[in-house]
């Protein structure tokens, strides 16, 4: 007796009730010969690249448990020909596959917190400082060159505090560089 | 000659050297790489979609050819793309 676990995709442009029907075909040919430990649906996903000219697909993941090999071929074989699953993956988990499985049914497993990227914000402080700066006469030619500046000197963040009180005589050296 | 316990330097130095590199899964244990989580799976790749070489990730080769086989089961299944520009 093996664990086995069949992943599958569903086209997403089918009616609704035929997408179960999909779905439910392969689920019925499963239990006909094997034990369901679990059906999961992941729903409406989005493919990572076009499958047949479509951007999104119905996942479907069943596990189950069967006697080795034996009705793997011909669920498979269904599969392949009927034209409204776009992929489908069939796996032998091992017994950490079946303990992963089982522990994330049980809520042991918990999801990966992504890191927001912190946004810089240099750019406000040199814009406050070139709002001064047009007050005062005959920096003209600074200004233009700070906003030249900006494109350049964003990711530094050794030039955002020192920058904010000396951009004028900063500037003159930079538009040589 | 000044002896070791003598010398005092301004800043440790040790810094910059090397961070030891572990294989996360022999740590913590984890013995099993789900293909269907891309979340997890997108630490191993690189921004072009491709898996980081082993000396990179510091992986154990047992694991390496797990996470792997885990990458290629997702790329069939389209929750990893093969080649892309803009994965991170």
């Amino acid at each position: 007796m093996r664990n086995y676990e069949v992943t599958f995709i569903v086209d997403p442009t089918l009616p609704g009730d035929e997408i179960k029907s999909a779905a439910k075909k392969y689920i019925d040919l499963i239990k006909g010969g094997a034990k369901i430990t679990n059906i999961d649906e992941l729903g409406i996903r989005q493919l990572a690249y076009p499958i047949k000219r479509k951007n999104t697909g119905i996942y479907y993941c069943v596990e189950f448990e069967a006697e080795n090999g034996v009705m793997i071929a011909p669920l498979e074989l269904a599969m392949r020909r009927d034209e409204q699953l776009l992929r489908f993956l069939t796996v032998s988990l091992d017994k950490h596959g079946v303990k992963y499985n089982a522990d994330k049914r049980a809520g042991k497993i918990g999801k990966i917190i992504k890191k927001k990227k912190v946004e810089e914000e240099p750019q406000h402080k040199r814009r406050n400082n070139n709002k001064n700066r047009k007050k005062r006469p005959s920096n003209n030619n600074n200004n233009n060159s700070n906003n030249n500046n900006q494109g350049q000197n964003k990711d530094k963040d050794k030039t955002a505090a020192p920058a904010a009180t000396t951009p004028a005589p900063a500037a003159e050296a930079k538009p040589k560089s | 000659m000044a002896t070791r316990e003598v010398i005092k330097f301004l800043s440790n130095p040790k810094i910059g050297g090397k961070r030891s590199k572990y294989c996360r899964f022999r740590r913590f244990g984890i013995k099993y790489i789900d293909y269907k989580d891309p979340d997890f799976l997108e630490q191993f790749v690189n921004e072009q979609g491709k898996l980081l070489p082993r000396r990179i990730t510091g992986n154990s080769l047992k694991y390496q050819r797990r996470v792997a086989t885990a990458v290629k089961r997702a790329r069939h299944l389209a929750f990893l793309p093969y080649v892309t520009d803009l994965l991170k």
